[in-house]
């Protein structure tokens, strides 16, 4: 009996998780005129107003073009940081963790205002440079996190197999090391770009006047006034956010089992 | 160079990208921020360089900023107790489910996915004026008029528990794994019921998942600005909506940097102390 008591009680926690975005989706689909409840019948006009109105189209593309970028650097940061972390005998192992951890352990608040009045001082304004800086050191304990998880299964012996068989260092990165890699990459700029792209807490603050992202117009669209189009907008968002990583989860799948068969 | 002094020298040539970048966009930065805390700002132009005691003297003893941080406390430690009592359940059936264990977990995590800005303000679809339970109560006819059940405090806990409820059940589930099942098989062959069992066994053994959980649900929920601004009232604003007010809106940077610190300064401490009793492990599995 106590089972069943915690089986519905699930149950109602997956229905308070997911019912308010249910309920987007639904409502994207709306005909009615103010995109809200009672639904009048099945359309898809906000998602053809959606395409048509430029300041969204302009945040996608901010979005992109800054979550690709921050994906980029930020694994290529964390790829390497990791390599070190799991591969060698680093002293003060526990320390760097710990350092390389710490942007996630500050309040993103406090990181936002932190940045933005140090790299003001050295006389970098509000712009997309200090909007990508932000991104990276906020994603980079994520992607190290992600990358160290999958990198511990990867075994050394393999690369020294390579080297002795007369690979140079650099042949052997290029044809051993990075394919096998190759997953860890790849779920860490999946990671990074995600967190960039539904960052909304730094974003504001590193902003500069003018730009917006997704999340930023978003917020800026409710500030005004509800707009039907919010709803298609997050359906968009959550189409991209959710469908991306699990097409990546089913590639990361692919590559791994080409590579064990 | 020999080989050994080669491969010693090695990992810190990976290492130092990134700890360039945290050293020089993270600590620098929250040094400089103290100091620039003591500066003053003027009427006029460029903040004041110097050695002023005028915003810690403010941000310390004024009773709004107090007040203020009480009650963003108070927020942030319902949100997590409520995140505990809905996720640790919810946790412990997927844990212990004979079923697919990944599915449900990966349902979970969903929501996880879907921007925080959209979760946030998915609630006013629901809760609004012209939302579905207004709607469905006027249907109904159990009320003649829309109530605006949105724009206050419980509707900020509401979104913070929306938000933070993942967090819970990942840290909660990752240290119930690692408890041996057999255990409470054990404890019940030898008399003990079910329900007991589990309060002696597996509760205590899963501490420090809830820990982790409940101290990620805590800082994340006292850090956030976001959530007031978009489902709370006017009276509702947060510590973080003081730093956000007084860097962005009212440009007074050095006071700024005070509220920031001070706030760094409390859940600083809590980090602290966690790590002290239980240390960065358990957070880092649940993490990543």
């Amino acid at each position: 009996m106590g089972w069943n008591l915690v089986r519905a009680w699930t149950f109602l926690v997956y229905i308070f998780m997911f019912l308010p975005v249910a309920v987007v989706v639904l409502l994207s689909f709306n005909a009615s005129q103010f995109g809200s409840f009672p639904m009048t019948g099945v359309s898809l006009r906000w998602f053809v107003e959606l395409a048509q109105n430029d300041a969204i189209l302009r945040a996608f593309r901010t979005s992109l073009v800054l979550g690709a970028l921050t994906a980029i650097i930020s694994t290529t940061l964390g790829v390497l940081a990791s390599l070190a972390l799991v591969r060698y005998n680093v002293p003060g192992r526990n320390v760097i963790s710990t350092l390389l951890i710490a942007p996630i352990l500050v309040p993103e608040v406090v990181l936002a205002v932190a940045l933005l009045l140090f790299l003001n001082f050295l006389s970098i304004n509000k712009s997309f440079l200090l909007l990508l800086l932000g991104h990276v050191i906020f994603t980079l304990p994520f992607v190290i996190l992600v990358v160290q998880a999958r990198l511990v299964g990867i075994r050394r012996d393999v690369e020294e197999a390579a080297m002795s068989l007369g690979a140079s260092p650099v042949q052997t990165f290029f044809q051993i090391t990075l394919p096998l890699l190759a997953p860890a990459v790849f779920a860490g700029m999946l990671f990074a770009f995600t967190i960039s792209f539904d960052d909304i807490t730094g974003t504001l603050f590193w902003k500069p006047g003018g730009v917006e992202t997704v999340p930023t117009q978003i917020f800026a669209m409710l500030r005004n006034s509800i707009s039907p189009e919010i709803n298609a907008l997050g359906t968009v968002m959550i189409v991209l956010t959710v469908g991306l990583p699990l097409l990546g989860l089913a590639i990361a799948r692919r590559m791994a089992a080409a590579r064990g068969g | 160079m020999s080989v050994e002094a080669r491969e010693a020298r090695q990992p810190w040539v990976l290492l130092s990208p990134a700890l360039t970048a945290v050293l020089l966009l993270l600590f620098v930065p929250l040094a400089f921020i103290v100091v620039y805390s003591f500066w003053l700002r003027t009427a006029t132009g460029a903040d004041q360089a110097g050695f002023y005691l005028d915003n810690w003297n403010e941000a310390l003893t004024d009773p709004f900023y107090r007040d203020i941080l009480l009650n963003t406390l108070k927020i942030a430690g319902i949100t997590t107790v409520v995140c505990a009592l809905m996720g640790y359940p919810a946790a412990y059936f997927i844990a212990r489910s004979k079923g697919n264990k990944v599915i449900l977990l990966l349902l979970l995590m969903l929501p996880f996915w879907i921007s925080y800005i959209i979760r946030t303000m998915s609630w006013i679809n629901i809760l609004g004026v012209s939302g579905a339970f207004n709607t469905a109560l006027l249907s109904l006819g159990i009320i003649s008029e829309p109530v605006q059940m949105l724009y206050n405090e419980t509707t900020v806990i509401l979104g913070l528990v929306h938000f933070l409820l993942p967090f819970m059940v990942l840290n909660v589930y990752v240290s119930l794994e690692g408890i041996d099942e057999t255990l409470e098989d054990a404890a019940c062959s030898l008399g003990a019921t079910r329900w007991k069992s589990f309060l002696e066994i597996t509760l205590p053994l899963s501490l420090p998942g809830l820990a982790a959980g409940g101290l990620l649900c805590f800082v994340l929920g006292a850090g956030t600005y976001i959530t007031p601004l978009v489902l709370g009232g006017p009276t509702d604003a947060m510590f973080a909506n003081l730093v956000f007010e007084a860097i962005i809106t009212q440009l007074d940077w050095p006071l700024g940097s005070a509220l920031s610190l001070m706030l760094l300064a409390v859940l600083g401490a809590l980090v602290l102390i966690y790590n002290h009793y239980l240390g960065m492990a358990q957070l880092m599995k649940g993490l990543g």
